[in-house]
């Protein structure tokens, strides 16, 4: 098997008493798209602070293409080929969609006309091309969610962690979310993505790593994640159970 | 079209001294560049990259301190006296960025006052250069562009100035076209979203305080081989940090001619309460000043360019009507 694109191994963070994340390990292969569920509270966002350098875990390591990554300054994350987004989204307000995107694209090049370039296009392949001269603050929620992918893939990631696809959208724009990420995907994108929406998560995952109070409860296809005893008990509930 | 108003403007600037040989209206255009040029230094670091420091005296105070210590003891022509004193105001710009950088927002702030009066504290102290008493630039004669002193005519200080303003301005369009401009402003907004984009956060805010500290020097050694008397209490002092910090925000904080704009408000009034008023008036401009504030913050938060902007916009609309319910749908 070749090395896999990212490899979690014993990740563990404590804030005060609390145990955030403990002995997490995992492994996500090149193109594979892992969805991550689990209560609030469970970790997941702490768990991708751990590993785009926000938050230095306790205990544990984090490898990008099997090089040693624990530690890492965001940025420098990033620059190893590590897309994000937000829970909570983060949009340049005061700029615009285009000059947002920007920032993701002046990673590969220092010339602002080839930024733009590359800007534009990645604003026209999330559904942006026309909203490229507005500011962030005048776009819909919906439209942020996708301003913050755009802006991920413009640094041409390898591996990209969506935080909450479609958490705080209205229904009507959740399929055009998930197709989006299916055709991210389709490109050859590495994705894990937290999600509370079960049926768009069972949906789109190839596995599923489910999280409860800091620890790994289950790791596998969605079909055997929807059968497991501790899954049911801690998230899915009994509607769940087969 | 728009060109035409900016060359005549340009022109009468140019032409101003020839028109105005008396000493006061050619002090307060002078005055003007000079705040203009700090306030669009400081507005290199505060306006673009977000980093409010209210301690840019401590640049000024070096690249004054440099050029004379240096005219005093060496000899050195002010020119390279300049030089070095930008140079040293790079060094410990990035000194002082090392620690302060890691705080944010007004803790930010305040600990650039801190480092300010640290600063200040220090060279009251130092006799070297003067303590207290402060320190005379050796007066030469006849006057000459190599020693930087001119006792007959403001006229070469005013275009000292100007020049000064121009390299501000310059160096600011000149970042903000480039991806630098681009960072800055992402990490005004929200560096950790700057920094999970690839961004090396803390190397571009010790870029900002470098060219900003490097151009606050630059004013630094102009305003002493102008008054050519500097001393702790003059060149170092918390008031002017706060000052430059007020001039770019009356204008407008994080737009290339707002800083500019707010000197041509700021000093003729500084310096007409002063003419009119005398020692006894010391403060008034003060007060003054901090009405303006106050309003701007009220009404205005971007400063006079917001105010301008709003006027064109509202002027653009006006004949029609049509546009005014748009806005007010």
């Amino acid at each position: 098997m070749s090395t896999p694109l990212l490899e979690v191994t014993g990740l563990t963070k404590r804030f005060g008493g609390v145990v955030a994340n403990r002995d997490v390990s995992f492994s996500v292969g090149p193109g594979e798209l892992v969805g991550v569920i689990g209560p609030n509270g469970a970790g997941k966002s702490t768990l991708f602070d751990l590993i785009t350098g926000f938050i230095r875990p306790d205990a544990g390591t984090v490898r990008i293409d099997g090089r040693e990554a624990t530690g890492l300054r965001p940025d420098q994350i990033c620059r190893l080929g590590l897309g994000r987004t937000f829970q909570k989204l983060r949009p340049f307000h005061e700029m615009t969609a285009l000059e947002n995107v920007m920032i993701g694209a002046f990673l590969s090049t220092a010339d602002v006309g080839e930024a733009r370039a590359a800007a534009t296009a990645a604003l026209a392949s999330v559904g942006l091309g026309d909203r490229l001269a507005v500011q962030a603050r005048g776009l819909s929620t919906g439209q942020r969610k996708r301003l913050e992918l755009a802006r991920a893939l413009a640094t041409r990631p390898r591996l990209l962690l969506l935080d909450e696809v479609t958490g705080g959208v209205d229904a009507g724009a959740i399929p055009g979310l998930v197709a989006l990420v299916r055709d991210l995907h389709a490109r050859g994108i590495g994705l894990i993505v937290i999600e509370h929406n079960m049926r768009v998560i069972m949906e789109i995952a190839q596995r599923i790593v489910a999280l409860q109070l800091g620890e790994v409860i289950a790791d596998g296809p969605p079909t055997e994640i929807t059968r497991d005893r501790r899954v049911i008990d801690a998230y899915l509930g009994e509607a769940w159970r087969a | 079209m728009r060109r035409t108003p900016a060359a005549l403007l340009l022109l009468a600037v140019l032409a101003f001294p020839l028109v105005f040989a008396r000493p006061f209206p050619r002090h307060v255009m002078i005055m003007i560049f000079l705040y203009g040029a700090l306030a669009t230094a400081w507005n290199i670091l505060a306006g673009y990259c977000g980093q409010i420091s209210l301690g840019h005296a401590v640049y000024f105070g070096i690249g004054a301190y440099t050029s004379t210590f240096l005219v005093r003891e060496a000899a050195l022509t002010p020119w390279l006296g300049m030089l070095v004193g930008a140079a040293l105001a790079v060094v410990v710009s990035q000194a002082i960025g090392y620690p302060v950088f890691r705080l944010r927002g007004h803790y930010f702030a305040i600990a650039t006052i801190g480092f300010g009066e640290i600063v200040q504290t220090l060279v009251l102290n130092w006799d070297l250069v003067g303590g207290a008493r402060g320190l005379f630039v050796p007066i030469k004669r006849p006057d000459s562009l190599l020693n930087l002193q001119f006792h007959d005519s403001k006229a070469v200080y005013y275009y000292l100035a100007l020049g000064l303003l121009a390299l501000a301005l310059g160096a600011t369009r000149w970042i903000e076209r480039s991806r630098r401009g681009y960072y800055f402003r992402a990490i005004r907004e929200d560096q950790d979203a700057a920094a999970s984009l690839g961004v090396r956060v803390a190397r571009e805010k010790h870029a900002a305080m470098a060219v900003s500290a490097a151009l606050t020097a630059l004013g630094g050694t102009f305003w002493a081989q102008y008054v050519l008397f500097i001393d702790p209490e003059s060149v170092f002092p918390l008031s002017l940090s706060i000052l430059i910090c007020l001039v770019a925000v009356m204008g407008g904080v994080g737009s290339l001619w707002g800083p500019l704009l707010g000197a041509v408000v700021l000093v003729p009034l500084s310096e007409g309460t002063r003419v009119l008023l005398g020692g006894t008036g010391k403060a008034l401009d003060l007060l003054i000043y901090g009405a303006l504030i106050m309003a701007i913050a009220v009404f205005q938060p971007a400063g006079l360019m917001g105010l301008m902007r709003q006027l064109r916009r509202r002027r653009a609309v006006a004949p029609s009507g049509e546009v005014r319910q748009e806005s007010a749908a």
